[in-house]
């Protein structure tokens, strides 16, 4: 199999006008005879489903909550980015563009990168317009916060609930849409099958989660908005929910699963208490704006905070990365902290945290403008912590937060199974080997907003999609094969919870696929995974009946997924020789610890293609070319 | 800690359900009050039974996800708090806690202590937004907002739909989540046009939902984890009346 990633030819900065100018279109007087299935509803499900009702496709919605406005982009505190220059900063496109590159080390497509710089400046105008409340100079004009990765200032807020506000702006539009008759939505409805009609994606099948029914949906085409896998590691900042669920499941369909092994680890999340802990909590990064982040220069130093004299303390970033300090990008704050407390110098309790200090911004700033800009990070801090962060500096340690990997799509965001879109986290294409900050945002809207709009009318427009109905056989075999998925987990009846196993697989995860791997560890994570997979089928317990509301049986059939998805991570993380972005392997760093990439043999999209159950997937390789960020050693001193 | 705790369980919509009581031991104070759950839960499968029956999804109070009805208390005892973010350490050992679906009309439950909120799904959809399609936008900086309009719009913005304002209400009233969505964007330029438009529509879907009226109890405020404040309320009235007497 060729990998073509369809991308235009022509100049950088005219591919994307170029390309929509070349495109087909559909006539508007059609539209409605399309039926397209869009699963998610988070920034870029919501806001494909919104945009694509709009003009006048007729859009069936699903998401797994009771609600669309509930989708985990909701929770993205920090902000979006855009190329708006605003500030008169030196910011531009291009610039965005080359950060965004460098940022995820070299191992994203040029092409993709620079339309979504370009589209950045017309997210913002598209939210504004629809109401979305983003904090104002007094001048009454868009303020802008600086962000990780970045010497300017770009990143567009509201308060700490950035993605709270442009998700209620996608979901709003949507809603309209709703009303309007050209979306119709599916709440509490999860993905269990892709299903595949003469190699085209056609339709999906799903469970409704409140019956236990399996229902078919036909479509003219499929788009993927279902996020990421974060959750493979168990404790993440993801929502319990989250899953990788549906883009394993097209996966196992025929569709490539590309660079899984690229996941980012946050480096400002709440450490942890303890076994029952069910997620991490994310604070901004924003906070690294005016916070400082410091350990003891003692092993073992065990006064409290405010007792350790400046002299005692180890600014470490301000002193690895003097123009960068505390804003480095996220991979290098995060294997920093690991590295001071592999060192000893960790804080709190468990010695798993680093010291996030705002005593300096307070006295700057006041507290005031502080509580404006981080009130609700410091309530929330307080919440879980009991711990007052305008008095003693907040403990943070470093937790899966992003994946980078995803399914394989080409520049149109259509994946090797013609018909099958997929957008946002749950594709691959943006971010290379880690993710700035402030991007996932700008990436989920612009896919759902500005690209999908025109390259599914492309794809509708240039093929030929006789009718098909549910009674075709594809749909039957995909419905009895989640049917028996399902059998198959009520049966096991064992004794571990599902629970206790994901856990494991979690620790498995993050001790030997995570923050750094070896060779070693990696080999031996290959070994623990298929021997849990065998517990799971042998000894779990999910009680209860397949036909009603089922919580366990949910769950189950996402862990499952996982035990077989984490070993495609790690098999991916064990091919891949070199480090890059988030993604350290403890045998390639230079002599400063820093991600060492090998270019000559790995500048490429490692695609994976599903072999059948128990079998080796097979490698394809995009090869990456860099026509205008020449890749050079990634340095933020 | 050692808890009692006194479960709200019901196998589906159509059948009545009861309290049923459960004994949580190695309570620790660090637990969320739905890693509790998750806990007891743990034990019930052990035992073979079915798990409670609870919503939560972020886990960090933002999606409005959970919601459980704590000792008669939304949310639970903490002001400003939804329920996946209150912690053990607020309870004592040897406490017992009754914990309880949403109760209104307008939120059937679905099972245990789930219930369906899309009723608010409707009710955005009959107005909670601003009319405009994807595209054609003004450049994001060409109608300058006052700062403390925006910080003001911000303020209700924050509603994360989760339906406490509702469980606590006497008359089981949408009136604080209405309010916040029409404050939200009728104080801005972007949304001020159908704004008149927007409050009628949204008024009456509630109404049609089953929602009662307001009688100014403030409940719904003191249980908002968002801490959004009546003053919205007042801020609809007057929109509404302004609207109806113009058509």
């Amino acid at each position: 199999m060729t990998l073509d990633g369809k991308i235009p030819s022509g100049p950088i900065a005219e591919k994307w006008d170029r390309h929509k100018f070349e495109m087909k279109l559909v006539n508007p007087a059609n539209k409605r005879k399309y039926t397209l299935i869009v699963v998610g509803t988070g920034l870029a499900g919501a806001s494909a489903a919104a945009s694509l009702g709009e003009l006048g496709y007729n859009v069936l919605n699903f998401c797994i909550q009771d609600s669309p406005r509930r989708a985990h982009s909701i929770a993205a505190q920090g902000g979006i980015n855009a190329a708006k220059n605003y500030q008169n900063d030196g910011d531009s496109i291009y610039r965005l563009f080359y950060d965004t590159v460098k940022g995820g080390d070299y191992r994203s497509r040029e092409s993709n990168v620079y339309r979504l710089a370009q589209l950045s400046v017309d997210i913002i105008d598209q939210c504004v317009a629809q109401g979305v409340p983003f904090a104002r100079e007094y001048g009454g004009l868009l303020d802008n916060r600086s962000f990780g990765g970045a010497q300017v200032s770009r990143t567009f807020y509201a308060r700490g609930q950035t993605g709270q506000q442009l998700l209620l702006g996608a979901y709003q539009s949507l809603m309209r849409q709703v009303h309007a008759k050209t979306v119709k939505l599916y709440a509490r409805r999860e993905m269990l099958d892709l299903v595949v009609v003469d190699g085209r994606a056609r339709g999906i099948i799903v469970r409704n989660l409140t019956t236990g029914a399996l229902e078919r949906y036909v479509g003219d085409a499929v788009i993927l908005a279902t996020g990421g896998y974060g959750t493979v590691y168990y404790l993440s900042t993801n929502a319990v929910n989250s899953n990788v669920t549906a883009a394993y499941r097209a996966y196992k369909r025929g569709a490539l699963f590309a660079n899984p092994c690229f996941t980012q680890i946050h480096p400002t999340c709440i450490p942890v208490t303890g076994d029952h802990q069910s997620k991490l909590t994310l604070m901004s990064e924003s906070l690294r704006n005016d916070g400082r982040v410091w350990v003891p220069k003692q092993k073992g130093d065990a006064r409290p905070a405010d007792q350790i004299p400046e002299h005692d303390r180890d600014y470490y970033l301000e002193r690895k990365y003097p123009s960068f300090g505390n804003l480095v990008p996220r991979d290098v704050a995060s294997r920093n902290a690991k590295q001071v407390c592999d060192d000893g110098r960790g804080v709190g309790e468990s010695h798993l945290s680093v010291y996030l200090d705002f005593t300096d911004a307070i006295q700057r700033l006041g507290v005031d403008v502080v509580k404006e800009k981080y009130g609700n990070l410091f309530h929330m801090y307080k919440k879980i912590t009991d711990e007052d962060a305008y008095k003693v500096p907040m403990r943070i340690y470093p937790a899966i937060h992003y994946t980078m990997g995803g399914l394989w799509v080409d520049y149109n965001l259509m994946s090797n199974i013609p018909g099958l879109h997929v957008l946002g986290e749950a594709n691959f294409s943006d971010h290379g080997a880690n993710r700035l900050g402030a991007s996932a945002l700008m990436q989920g809207l612009a896919d759902g907003y500005f690209v999908i709009p025109y390259t599914i009318g492309h794809y509708l427009a240039s093929t030929p999609l006789p009718k098909v109905t549910t009674d075709h056989d594809a749909f039957k075999e995909a419905s009895d094969g989640a049917q028996t998925g399902i059998n198959r987990l009520l049966a096991v009846k064992g004794t571990r919870t599902i629970r206790e196993i994901h856990r494991e697989l979690g620790r498995v995860m993050w001790d030997d696929v995570g923050m750094s791997r070896s060779d070693a560890s990696l080999r031996r994570a290959l070994e623990a995974i298929p021997k849990l997979r065998d517990e799971f089928w042998h000894n779990v317990s999910v009680p209860g009946t397949p036909d009603n509301l089922n919580q366990s049986l949910e769950y189950a059939g996402r862990v499952a997924d996982y035990l077989e998805f984490a070993e495609l991570l790690a098999l991916d993380a064990l091919h891949r020789r070199e480090s890059c972005g988030g993604h350290f392997r403890d045998e390639s760093q230079t002599p400063d610890g820093e991600a060492l990439r090998d270019d000559a043999n790995f500048m490429y999209v490692a695609a994976w293609e599903f072999k059948g159950a128990g079998k080796q997937p097979e490698l394809h390789k995009e090869p990456l070319q860099f026509e205008e960020v020449h890749p050079t050693q990634r340095s933020y001193k | 800690m050692r808890l009692t705790l006194r479960i709200w369980r019901q196998a589906g919509s159509n059948v009545a359900g009861q309290l049923v009581d459960y004994s949580a031991d190695q309570v620790s104070p660090d637990m969320s009050f739905l890693e509790m759950l998750d806990v007891v839960n743990e034990g019930l499968i052990k035992k073979g039974q079915d798990a409670i029956a609870f919503d939560s999804d972020c886990r960090e109070g933002i999606c409005g996800m959970c919601g459980l009805v704590v000792n008669g208390i939304p949310h639970g005892p903490d002001r400003g708090t939804t329920v996946c973010q209150l912690h053990m350490r607020r309870f004592k050992d040897g406490d017992t806690i009754t914990i309880e679906p949403w109760r209104a009309k307008a939120f059937p439950v679905v099972k245990d202590l789930v219930v369906d909120r899309s009723a608010f799904d409707r009710i955005v959809a009959a107005g909670g937004y601003v009319s405009i399609n994807c595209g054609g936008a003004p450049d994001g900086n060409a109608i300058p907002i006052p700062k403390d309009v925006a910080e003001l719009s911000m303020d209700a913005a924050a509603c994360i739909g989760c339906g406490a304002c509702v469980a606590a209400c006497k008359n089981a009233s949408a009136h604080l989540f209405v309010s916040a969505k029409i404050s939200h964007l009728g104080l801005l330029p972007q949304g001020e046009v159908e704004a008149a438009r927007r409050v009628v529509r949204m008024v009456q879907q509630a109404d049609a939902e089953g929602f009662g009226s307001c009688s100014n109890e403030g409940e719904c405020e003191a249980v908002c984890p968002k801490e959004i404040p009546i003053s919205n309320i007042a801020r609809m009235t007057r929109e509404y009346l302004r609207a109806v007497l113009r058509i």
